[in-house]
This record gives structure tokens, C-alpha cells and sequence, in this order.
């Protein structure tokens, strides 16, 4: 069975990194690599009765709009000099997501930088590369 | 026509009020005429509504509520009880694939649909309901309660199964759509005349209960505070923001609500429950006086029949169980089975009455805020209601439960009401819009329409008094009830379809738990 890692990627340079130095390690053992954009979402927030009813529309923009501007950009950036490289985008909380991606495609490893975007929230409630190298079932990779 | 052009036109409007109404007089007598003229206008709907049975004192409708929530729980086999572990479990998420994730869960339709009709209902109308029925009223609401959970199942079930669908993914649905398709599919007749009725009186309610009582009773707490002064103001204030919400789409003042309200929610029953814990040895005898009560009325106006009566309508009220509103809320949920919404829906009437509402009877009763007769041990009576300690009645009465035990739970309440009063009123003025837009259309213009008389609507409420506000709110909101039932009637074998369907696959492991 081919070695797979997760990378996860939130748009920051940071996330970035962590990419290049994933796709370094990929092709030291001849891995592919999954890159993982997750939109923050949680099924107990609370909606207006207008946001109830436009969600499925946003839900599908979003997903578009992550596709188009965000993930076929980036791989097809580093698919030039790195092939093994897919991209999934999910919803929900972004460890357990991260944790349920590298299960299902059964990925040895995850990449992730050590701050994300948001800085502040890390701070408040703990960053996601905390909690993935405190739950996760695999080794974690976190870059500095 | 922009925003702003709409924003101008009604800050002319506020100024030509204020312009025509210079001083406390002339706005008192504005407060006056307002009242007059509409208790003159609304008199013989709520007559219709509320008539007794010939030779009784029982109104018919709630009889229909009664019989109506008797039969569905019948029907479906008490699913109300059967069903709420079920119920539970779909709102954790069991049962949700995680590749919808974003798609709104069924706690999130729950919330939502509970932010409309937690409020006013479970404060104010409690407290109608005891100060003239007893503590008898609150073992009927508390009853009315479990068996509109089976009410509230079935019209959400229907309400996600024949719901419309538009190209932008976008979805309306609710009793007018059900009752339309539905009856076109069992080949019974009438159906688009009921579902017209259905959305007149679903405007009407959005303009009642929905509105003007929320108003009205947001600008008593407010008086109650900084003292009196016409309800005419608190309105104009009430609905500018409301007319930002609704019109200029400032989402972020509905969410901040939607997010506060839960809280609030949250607060009042921790709130209840310690003053319940405070006065534990009193526990026993309320429950006493609530079945008492129930069964002989204690000396109360109408006896058994007053208590059962305020019982079932401050319960119907509160709960909204057979009134089609939920099936509104409920109808925008994405999910591949609709007796799922029916399940999460039952639950509803369980949180909103069952729990809330028993929480500010019990309050009520122990905290003794009803003044009992000491040679005859019966409730003293003055203009068919108790005499109160304080001589409050409604949220007043509540307030003074709550202030008596925690001094300053009225400054809290106060800010509840206040929130709660303005959540409904954004819920409902999205019914009345379904309601709107299925007899008009959608479009813009029609649409601005509706919202500006709602604005509207708001001032009124605020201005005119309780008596006939309340009178109108409850005739609008029963009226809906009366057509949406009669559908639930006729559609009632197609949810039942869908129930054994469901059932059959979730005991074959067709329908799988992803947690």
C-alpha cells in the first residue's frame, strides 16, 4: 500500500510551508500527499431563520468558491513539480476533520503549521496543532 | 427602490408622527385612539374564535386543539414518547452523514424554530394563565404540552415533505404548500381555497401574536422600569430596528439575537430552578395545589373548565403544537427523510411547555404570589382573576415570582423579555412572509410591502393596551390552527406512510448511525 500524508492548508504562508516541507518528506519515501482545506463550521451554532433557509446555497457557493479559488490554484502550482498531490475541502471543526481525512485515506502522517490565520483564537482556545499532536492516531509534523 | 430611498421614506414617516404628536397628552389620547379603534375592528374575529359551545362557557377551539393533539398522538402511537429517545439522538448528530457537514443540522432547525417560540408565551401567558385559571391551568398546560408534541410531528413531517424547492437551492414551505400539494396528491378537494385561508391567518398571527403582543409586552417591561410614558415611542424604536433587520438586512442584529436569546433561555430556567431548590419543602404542596387545582379549580372563575381552558390556550399560545408555524421553520432543513423533522420537532413542545412553562408556574405557586381567602382556603377573586400580592398580572406577575426570591431577577427578566419580544417578532415576521409571498408572489416590492406594514404593526402594539391586543393575538394564531388542522386531518395517512417506512428501515439497519 502506498504511504499517504495530510497536509492541512488554511491559506496562510504558514500552511504553505508546511506544503513544501511535506512534499520534501513525500518524495524522500514516495509518498502522495492529500491536502486538506477546511471551512470552519459547527452543527451547533445558532442560524437565523433566513440563514436556515439560504444555507444550502451558501454551503454550494462556498464549496465552489474554495475549489476555484483556493485548491485548484494551489495544486496546480505544486502538481509541476510534485504529481502525487491531491486536495480535499470538508466541513467542520478542523482537527477532528484533519483526524477523519487521514483515517479515511489511511495516511501515516500529518503536516501542519504551528500558527494558522488566527493567531488570537489559538491563544484563547489552543491552536489546531495542539490539539492534533495531543488526539491524533498518527505522528504529527507540526512547522515552525 | 434602494435601501436608503426605503430608510428615508420611513424616517418622513417618524417625523411626521413626532411632528403631529408634540406633547405626553396629545400621545396618551394617540394611545387611546389606537386602542379603541382597534378593539372596534377586531371584536367580531375574536368573538368567532373564542364562542363557547351553546349552553357552556368552553370556547370550541379548544376543544379543536384538544381533540385534534388526542387524535395524532393516537394515531402515531404515542410517538411523542416512543420517539423522543429517537429525537434526541438525531439532534446529536447520530444519525448525520459527515459528508453534509454545513448543511444545517437538525439542532440548528430546533434552535431556530425554538427561538420563535420561546419567549413572551412562557413568561407572560404562564402567568395569564394561573392569575385567571389557578394552579390547576398549569397541569393542562403541562398536559396540552406531551400531547402537541404529536401535533407538532405531524405538520413538521409534512411541512419538509411538500415543501419548494427553487433552482438557487433556496426552500419555502409550511401548511399552505402541504395543504396544496398534499390534497392534490390524495385527490381531496379545497385545497388551495384552505391554504389561502391558512396564509390570510398566518399574516394575521404574524401581526398578532407575533407582533404587536411582543411589542405591547416589551413596552410594559421597559415602563416598568423607567416609568410610564406612551407606548407609541418604545414602538417607533422597536420597529426601527426591526425595519433594519427585515428590510436593510442586518443579519448581524437577528444573529447576535439568535445567539443571546439561547442564553437568556438558558438563564431563566437556572434562575427557576433555584429558586425552586430555595424553597424545596414548598415543592410538594405546589404540585398539590397544581393537581388540586387541576381537577376541582380551588374557587377559581369557571372552576375545572376556567383552569383546563386557560391551561389549553396559554399552552397552544406558547407552543404553537397544531398551529403550522413550526412547519415553516422546520420546512428549511436539508434532509433525505422528512419524519426526521417531524421527530426533532416533537420535541419542542416538550422544552417550550413541559419544561419552561412548568418552571414559572412552579415559581408562581411557591413563591405564594396568589392571595388565598384564609377562612374559605380559596383563591380570592376580584374581575375573574386571582388577586395577585402585588397586583400584578402578566410578565408583572412573573417578574414579581422571580423578584421576591432573587431581587434583582426583575432587571434580567426585563432584558429577557425585551430579547424574547424581539426574536419572535423577526421569526415571525418571516411566517407571515411565507404567508405573504405565497398569496402575492415573490418579488421585491411585494415583499417591502408586507415588511413595512409589519413595522407598522409594531407601533400599534406598543400603543394599544393589553386586553384587546391580547384578545386579537390569540383569535389570529387559533384561527391558523383551524385550517392547518384540517389539513393535518386529511394528510395525516401520508406521514404515517412515512413513519413505518422510516421505522421499518431504522430497525433493518437501512438507516445507520454515523457516531
Amino acid at each position: 500500500m502506498s504511504i499517504k500524508f495530510v497536509v492541512g492548508y488554511d491559506g496562510s504562508s504558514a500552511s504553505e510551508a508546511a506544503i513544501a516541507f511535506a512534499i520534501k518528506q513525500a518524495k524522500l519515501c514516495d509518498a502522495s500527499l492529500v491536502v486538506a482545506h477546511v471551512l470552519e463550521w459547527s452543527p451547533y451554532s445558532f442560524l437565523t431563520k433566513q440563514e436556515v433557509e439560504e444555507r444550502h446555497r451558501r454551503r454550494k457557493e462556498e464549496l465552489s468558491r474554495a475549489e476555484e479559488s483556493v485548491m485548484k490554484p494551489l495544486i496546480a502550482k505544486y502538481q509541476k513539480d510534485f504529481d502525487q498531490i491531491e486536495g480535499v475541502i470538508r466541513y467542520g471543526n478542523i482537527v477532528e476533520v484533519l483526524m477523519s481525512i487521514t483515517k479515511d485515506v489511511g495516511a501515516s502522517q500529518i503536516f501542519v503549521a504551528r500558527t494558522g490565520k488566527s493567531s488570537f483564537t489559538d491563544r484563547v482556545f489552543g491552536s489546531v496543532a495542539g490539539s492534533l499532536a495531543a488526539h491524533a492516531d498518527v505522528p504529527v509534523t507540526i512547522i515552525p | 427602490m434602494s435601501f436608503s430611498r426605503y430608510s428615508a421614506a420611513l424616517g418622513a414617516l417618524l417625523v411626521f408622527f413626532t411632528l403631529h404628536l408634540p406633547g405626553s397628552a396629545a400621545a396618551q389620547s394617540v394611545d387611546e385612539q389606537v386602542n379603541a379603534a382597534f378593539a372596534a375592528s377586531t371584536g367580531w374575529f375574536v368573538s368567532l374564535i373564542f364562542s363557547p359551545f351553546p349552553g357552556t362557557s368552553f370556547p370550541w377551539i379548544v376543544a379543536w386543539l384538544v381533540v385534534a393533539a388526542t387524535i395524532f398522538t393516537v394515531y402515531f402511537g404515542v410517538i411523542q414518547f416512543r420517539g423522543f429517545g429517537h429525537a434526541i439522538s438525531l439532534v446529536k448528530g447520530d444519525y448525520s452523514d459527515p459528508n453534509d457537514a454545513g448543511e444545517v443540522s437538525h439542532f440548528q432547525a430546533l434552535a431556530t424554530a425554538l427561538s420563535g417560540t420561546v419567549g413572551l408565551g412562557n413568561i407572560a401567558g404562564v402567568a395569564v394563565a394561573i392569575g385567571i385559571g389557578g394552579p390547576g391551568a398549569t397541569f393542562w398546560m403541562i398536559l396540552a404540552g406531551l400531547m402537541g408534541m404529536a401535533s407538532k410531528f405531524t405538520e413538521c413531517t409534512l411541512g419538509v415533505k411538500y415543501r419548494n424547492e427553487y433552482a438557487d437551492g433556496t426552500v419555502s414551505g409550511g401548511p399552505m404548500y402541504y395543504i396544496t400539494k398534499g390534497f392534490a396528491q390524495r385527490g381531496a378537494p379545497g385545497g388551495k381555497v384552505l391554504a389561502i385561508l391558512f396564509a390570510i391567518f398566518c399574516i394575521l398571527g404574524a401581526l398578532g401574536g407575533g407582533n404587536m403582543f411582543q411589542s405591547n409586552q416589551a413596552h410594559q417591561q421597559i415602563a416598568g422600569i423607567v416609568g410610564e410614558y406612551p407606548g407609541w415611542i418604545t414602538g417607533l424604536v422597536f420597529a426601527c430596528i426591526v425595519f433594519a433587520v427585515i428590510v436593510g438586512g442586518l443579519q448581524s442584529i437577528a444573529r447576535v439575537t439568535e445567539k443571546v436569546v439561547p442564553f437568556m433561555g438558558v438563564l431563566y430556567v437556572v434562575a427557576a430552578l433555584i429558586i425552586i431548590l430555595m424553597n424545596a419543602d414548598k415543592i410538594g404542596w405546589a404540585f398539590g395545589q397544581i393537581f388540586e387545582g387541576a381537577f376541582s379549580g380551588l374557587g377559581v372563575a369557571g372552576g375545572l373548565v376556567g383552569a383546563l381552558i386557560q391551561g389549553f390556550k396559554r399552552a397552544a399560545f406558547s407552543n404553537e403544537a397544531g398551529v403550522g408555524s413550526a412547519a415553516i421553520a422546520h420546512s428549511a432543513v436539508r434532509t433525505k427523510e422528512p419524519v426526521t423533522e417531524g421527530f426533532v420537532s416533537l420535541l419542542e413542545p416538550f422544552i417550550d411547555t413541559v419544561v419552561i412553562c412548568t418552571m414559572t408556574a412552579l415559581v408562581i405557586i411557591i413563591t405564594q404570589q396568589l392571595t388565598v381567602d384564609p377562612t374559605t382556603g380559596n383563591y380570592i377573586i376580584e374581575n375573574g382573576a386571582i388577586v395577585t400580592v402585588t397586583g400584578a398580572s402578566g410578565v408583572g406577575l412573573t417578574s414579581a415570582a422571580f423578584g421576591s426570591a432573587i431581587s434583582w431577577f426583575p432587571y434580567v427578566l426585563a432584558i429577557a423579555v425585551i430579547l424574547f419580544a424581539f426574536s419572535t417578532m423577526i421569526s415571525w415576521s418571516y411566517y407571515g412572509l411565507k404567508a405573504w409571498t405565497f398569496l402575492f408572489g415573490e418579488g421585491k416590492t411585494k415583499e417591502l410591502t408586507f415588511k413595512v406594514i409589519f413595522c407598522i404593526f409594531v407601533v400599534i402594539g406598543a400603543a394599544a393596551n393589553l386586553g384587546p391586543v391580547i384578545d386579537f393575538s390569540d383569535a389570529a394564531i387559533f384561527a391558523m390552527a383551524v385550517v392547518n388542522i384540517i389539513g393535518l386531518y386529511v394528510l395525516m395517512p401520508i406521514v404515517r406512510e412515512e413513519l413505518t417506512s422510516y421505522l421499518t428501515r431504522l430497525q433493518s439497519g437501512e438507516i445507520k448511525k454515523f457516531k
